[in-house]
Formats: C-alpha cells, structure tokens, sequence
C-alpha cells in the first residue's frame, strides 16, 4: 500500500527521534578485557588537549610519530565534559582524552574511563617514575585511571622592595609566620584617597584554601575521599586567617576590585608596578614573569607551613581512555610517550632552547613524572641563573617535592562546589567562616555519600 | 394556547461532505509539505522531541552516562526544599524587574531620538546595532572593565560628578544593576524594531493634534505610545523571556573560566543554577525539573503580560 507523505514525514521523524534518544545503550563490558597488547587499529582520535606551545608540540610530535601508520586526529581546545560524557553515553568516545586529575574519580566512578592497570603492564609504563601525589590523585578503588602529565604547585612570589621598606623579606611572608604575614601586609598595603592603591598580601581565596588548611594541619577532604573535613576547627581557623588578611586591606571586594584592574599577564604586573607585596602563586607564573618583567624587583621562596617546611597544593592534568575507545592500545601508547621521560626532555631542551635564543632564562617545566623533573633541572635548568630566578628554581622545585594532592573521589565536582561557594560567601560578607563551612561541610557530605552509595550500588 | 405546535424552525441544511481535495489540491498539498519537511523534522527532532524527553528526564535521577532511573516526583520536592532554586528565583526577579523597564525605556528613548534624525539616522540607526554584534561572553568581560569599581571608566565618569561610585563587581548591592546596565550594550535591537514602528505612524494623526495646539509631550503620550504599543509589548514580551533566561553575561563575569573559583551569590541567576547542576555537576535529571520550572514562570509572566495587554495595546485596525 503506498504510503501518505504526512504518514512517511511522522515515521522518519519518529525514527530519528528514537536514534537520537538512543543514550546509555553502551554495553558496559567495554572496560572489560580490553587487550592492550595487541596490535593498535588505524585511528586515535583525542580530545582535550592543545599544542599551544612547545612542550605540548614537541611531545604530541614524538607520540605521534611514536605510533607509525596510525591517523591521530586532535580535537584541539580543553576537555568539554558534556561533550565527552555525552561522546561515551553514545558509543562514540574520543580514543583517549586529556583532563583535570582531580575530575579523574568522577569518570572513573561513573564509568566513564577504564582502568589502566593492563595499559601500564603491557606497555611497559614505568609508573615508579611518576609522582606518588600525582599518581594517588588518579588512582580510584586501587585501580590507576589516569596517566599523570603536567604538575602545578605554589611558591611565594613577592616584590622586594616593598618588603624592603617595610622592613621584611620573603621569609616574613613564605606562610611559616602568620603574624609576620599579617604585619608585612599591613605594613606595605596603601590606600590612596579611600582606594586601594596597594595590596599588602594576597593570600589568593578562594583557590588556596586547601592549602590554609594543610598548613593549619588539616586537609579538606579524608585520604579515602569519603569524609568531607570542612568544618574542621583547623580548617574554619585557616579561613579567618586569610580571610583577615584582605579585611585588614579594606575587605575582599576592595583587593578583588583592585586586582582585577592589573595587568596580570603584561609587563604593567602587579609586582613590576609596584601594587602587590606578596602571594602564594602557581609555579607557571614565574616564568610570565620572567618573559614581561625580567627586571622587576622580584623574591621567591616556597610556600611554608608552620615548621618552616615547605609545602604545596598539587594539582595538575593526566591522560585517560574513555569507555568504548575505538582504539585503547594506540590510545595507552600515545599516553606513554606524551608522558615518558624522554619526550618531557625533548621539549624540555626546545624551550631551553628558545628561552636562551631570547636572552630568558630557563627556570624549568613541572610534570608528574619526578624522573623527568629531575634529569630537566639537572641537564637543562641552568645552576647558575641570576637572581632572583635562581631563588624561583629552588623554591619551585623544593615545593614540587612536597606537594600534596585531595584524593579521587565520585562527587569532585560538588565537593568543590560546596567548599568554594563556602569561601566565596565569607569573602561577599554573607556568612562568617564557621556558618560557611559547617553549610559546605553539610552540602560536601552529602554529595560525597550520595556518589559513593551509587559507586558501591553500580558496583555491586 | 394553541393546539398546533408550534412549526418547528426550519431545519438547517445538512451538513454537505467534505469535498475531497481535487487531485491538484493534493499535489498541491503534498508539494508544501515537501518544501516545509525539513522545517519540520527538524522541528520535531530538535525541538519538540527534547522538550518532551526533558519532561521525561525530570522524573528521573540521570547523569548522562548511566540510564536514567525513574524517581517520580523526587527532583520536583527536592527542588521546593532546595535554597539555592529559591536564592535563583529572588536573584532573575529582581534582575528582571530592574532590566525590562530600564532597557525598554532606553529602547523608547533612543528609538524617538533616531526618528527625528533625519538623513543621518541611517548611520546612527547601524551605529546602535552594531554592538548587537558583540559575542555576550565579550560582554561579561567587558563588565567587569567598565565597571570596575576602582578604575572602571564607569566609576571615571561617576567621578568627574563628584559621585563615588560603588563597587559594581563585588558589591552583592550592585551587581544586578551592574549587569542591568550592560544589557543596554545590546539595546541597538529593541531600538530598530520600535524605529520602524515609530515610522508607521501616520503623519496626519500629529499634524491633527498639532492643530488641536497638542506639544510634543502630549504627541507622544497620546498619539505616539498607542500607535506604537504594539512594538513596545513585542519588546517588553521578548525581554521580559530574554531576562528570566539571563546566562551568558553573568556567568562569564561571575562564573566562567577567567573567575573559576570566585563567584558571588548575587549573580546566581536561575539559569546559571540550572547550568551549574546540569553540565557541571551531571544532575541531569534535576535540571530538567529545573527547567521546567522556569518554563511554567515564564509562561504565566507572558499569560500576565497578554491579558494586561488587551487594555493597554493598540493594534492599527482594531475595533474597540
């Protein structure tokens, strides 16, 4: 019988529809028996990650090459969760994907990546050379999700001359003395006419609670990622401390409104203008600050708890391979070699390479790989830089040996949604710090049992 | 009383059949809906068949990987005990109420003043729609420039008055007026649709009442706003929607990647919270609830706004 039109319209639209509803069909025997040794197929398609410059080119250059016939394809631009979750739902992830570490739990609790525990073996992944906190942050159920990469920690940065004349050095300032801290920064801070004109200390909320806290004793979140710590009397007391810091400068609002109006990249910085004593900053600033304002009246020491020991928040990225990869030995191959030794070398040697071709000195790349950390500063970071970048190697480095990490965990995201709206509504002067954190402490542990129930129920 | 009932009224007619559509009817009718069938599959995938499927999806706890478990009405109660809706709803209401009236306001303004442009209104009239031009995300950003409240050209300009301006970015006080006030960078629409309207009023309604001795306030009171209320509903109507859906702005100068660990509870818009919960934290299920809360608002504004219209719109041709 021939059809209507109407009727041929409605039947095709329906069977679209159907198509494009067809999520979560995805067998989940995809992580299952994954043969990592056998041969790779003729594609890898990644996403996540760019070659914006030549630690990323030289590497992806060498994977690349590193896997012969293969047809890589990079999606270039930071990792879409949406896009890639979506991607997995559908039966048709990206190869292999490069994220947050500490996103790694989620993934791994939902499914979302498989276990790289056979990747490692049958390739050979030396996975004593990466860092233990590195590793530990992509480790769920004692299984290895994630092949850590890049590494970001904190050292002091601060403006000599303005703890100069204040009569302080950086040591005043490094977090070991939380009075000197407060004096140096009312010391140095300066109001011109009602305006902030310069900030004393930035103790950089809300970002670096995490690492208040450690230094008051305390870490945010329990080593097995299922207790929420937030309402610790430690942790409440860390955030009085640096929340004090910007109240004694006029209130956040004032040091936020301030801050925002600077340079931050260019060489009208705020330490090459004169308009912000000192701060905890992620390592990778020291070298915006050694390309825009070499000469700038720059100290650095690493961030130090109370014992005078240096300490650190790490953070950083890490490689994993989504459900249903098209192609997880290419994948786990590609990962290796982004990741190994060698290849950080290499692209250690050709920033060394440009940064002297530009009479800039080389203070050194952080990966999760403490081999290649440690052959880069011994073969390629110059032991004679002047100061005060000889000072922001050491301080960078003795910090990277001291860093810590929060642990995987399924509810990453709400965890730190809770802790820094917490923050967030002390520095908006909405909430007092204890009020703050025992409603993040409420919100945190309830994201957190109600994402380990669902793990431990899935995994049942 | 009489004996013989009374005639019946005359039966009417019956019913003829429908014709049947002459063949050429048919092709005719079959080679539109040809033409219109991309229109419509699209609508029906895209558009009609997500709206439904998110109905479907608020009944369920889904995180975009794993099915979607039915749980009834479970998001719909958490969402009646959830703060953060609450916070949400108060926050787009009050942007609401301060940004529709302003913006339309300034539409009205600018809109009288290009149609006494004369021969330069057609360069003022693209001058104005250019920033339309502007990606919103430019917009956030350009916020937190303008208005920053140390050195914000705003704040400058407030200055040389004597006023000291507030602190626009940080300022819970402020922010809603902050961003109420940068919407007008993209008022260059509202002012195009409201120009043409003020275009089609008829010349000789204002040289009758200049005859009655009416100023030009009196012109545009009582000539200029019926004749154009049409336009001005059209452009309260679409604001009104376009500001219960505030996103972009907003969470590119409070929320996105160049604040991503400040935020500020003044600018968490509803949409904001639905996007946080959806894309960020995967509840997808709880966000579609979330949507269809904002849907059912903004359908009774819109319904409120209609009915207030029938006594305050003129539409050219009507009857009253």
């Amino acid at each position: 019988m021939r059809r209507s039109l109407p009727s041929t319209v409605v039947a095709a639209t329906a069977a679209l529809a159907l198509a494009a509803c067809a999520q979560g069909t995805q067998a989940e025997d995809d992580a299952e028996g994954v043969d990592f040794a056998a041969d790779p197929g003729d594609r890898l398609s990644i996403m996540g990650f760019g070659t914006g410059d030549e630690i990323a080119q030289v590497r992806y250059d060498r994977a690349v090459e590193a896997l012969g016939d293969v047809d890589v394809r990079l999606a270039e631009g930071e990792l879409d969760i949406q896009a890639f979750l979506s991607a997995v739902a559908s039966g048709n992830p990206p190869d292999v994907v490069y994220a947050n570490r500490d996103q790694i739990g989620t993934f791994a609790s939902r499914g979302a990546i498989i276990p790289l525990d056979e990747c490692v073996e049958a390739h050979d992944v030396d996975v004593d050379a990466y860092r233990d906190a590195a590793l530990a942050q992509v480790t769920f159920d004692d299984q290895v999700f994630g092949i850590p990469e890049f590494n970001q920690i904190q050292v002091t940065m601060a403006n000599a001359d303005l703890l100069e004349a204040a009569g302080f050095t950086v040591e005043d300032v490094n977090g070991s003395d939380r009075e000197a801290i407060q004096a140096a920064s009312e010391a140095i801070a300066q109001d011109d006419g009602g305006r902030l004109s310069v900030i004393g200390y930035d103790s950089k909320l809300p970002e670096f609670l995490p690492l208040w806290a450690k230094t008051a004793g305390k870490e945010l979140l329990s080593q097995d990622g299922r207790t929420a710590q937030l309402d610790d009397p430690d942790v409440v007391e860390a955030l009085e401390f640096a929340v004090g810091i910007y109240d004694a400068q006029g209130g956040f609002p004032a040091v936020k409104t301030f801050r925002d109006s600077a340079d931050f990249f260019g060489a009208g910085n705020q330490f090459a203008s004169g308009a912000l004593g000192a701060m905890p900053m992620e390592q990778w600033y020291i070298n915006v600050l050694n390309e825009v304002s070499p000469d700038a009246p720059l100290a650095f020491d690493a961030f130090r708890g109370p014992d005078g020991e240096a300490i650190a928040y790490a953070t950083g990225s890490a490689w994993a391979i989504p459900r249903g990869s098209a192609n997880p030995q290419a994948a786990c191959a590609f990962a290796k070699t982004m990741t190994e030794t060698e290849s950080w070398l290499a692209a250690a040697e050709a920033r060394a390479a440009d940064r002297e071709q530009d009479g800039l000195v080389f203070t050194g790349v952080l990966t999760g790989n403490e081999e290649a950390d440690q052959r880069i500063r011994d073969e390629l970071v110059p032991s004679d830089a002047p100061q005060p970048w000889a000072d922001a190697i050491d301080a960078m480095y003795e910090a990277n040996d001291a860093a810590f990490t929060l642990p995987a965990n399924p509810a990453d995201a709400e965890f730190e949604t809770a802790w820094q709206d917490a923050v967030n509504r002390v520095l908006n002067g909405q909430q007092e710090p204890a009020e703050a954190l025992a409603q993040a402490q409420e919100e945190a542990q309830s994201a957190l049992d109600a994402a380990w129930a669902k793990w431990e129920e899935d995994a049942s | 009383m009489t004996s013989a009932a009374a005639a019946p009224a005359a039966a009417p007619a019956p019913p003829s059949r429908r014709r049947r559509a002459s063949p050429s009817a048919r092709r005719e009718r079959n080679a539109g809906l040809r033409f219109i069938s991309p229109w419509i599959v699209g609508f029906l995938v895209f558009t009609a068949w997500p709206i439904l499927y998110s109905a479907y999806l608020s009944l369920t706890d889904y995180d975009v990987l794993t099915d979607p478990t039915f749980v009834g009405t479970e998001n719909y109660e958490r969402m009646a005990t959830d703060p953060k809706v609450r916070l949400a709803l108060w926050n787009t209401l009050q942007y609401t109420i301060i940004q529709v009236p302003l913006y339309v306001v300034v539409a009205l303004a600018l809109a009288l003043l290009l149609n006494q442009a004369g021969r330069s209104a057609g360069f003022f009239r693209t001058a104005f729609f250019i920033p339309k031009m502007t990606p919103p995300v430019a917009v956030g950003v350009l916020l937190l420039l303008l208005f920053n409240g140390q050195y914000g050209l705003v704040n400058e300009v407030l200055g040389v008055f004597g006023i000291d301006g507030p602190s626009w970015t940080t300022d819970a006080a402020w922010i809603k007026p902050g961003l109420a006030l940068i919407s007008l960078w993209s008022v260059g629409s509202s002012v195009i649709i409201l120009l043409a309207a003020l275009r089609d009023v008829p010349a000789e309604l204002y040289d009758a009442a200049r005859v009655d001795g009416a100023g030009w306030w009196r012109r545009t009171r009582t000539v200029t706003l019926p004749m154009i209320s049409g336009a001005l509903f059209f452009v309260t109507v679409v604001n009104t929607i376009a500001a219960f859906q505030m996103f972009t702005e907003a969470y590119s100068a409070y929320f996105g990647a160049g604040n991503s660990t400040y935020s500020n509870d003044a600018a968490l818009f509803y949409v904001i919270y639905l996007f946080r919960e959806g894309f960020e934290q995967l509840h997808m299920g709880y966000a579609s609830a979330l949507a269809w809360l904002l849907f059912v608002v903004i359908m009774l504004v819109t319904a409120v706004q209609l009915v207030v219209s029938r006594r305050l719109v003129y539409y050219e041709g009507e009857q009253r």
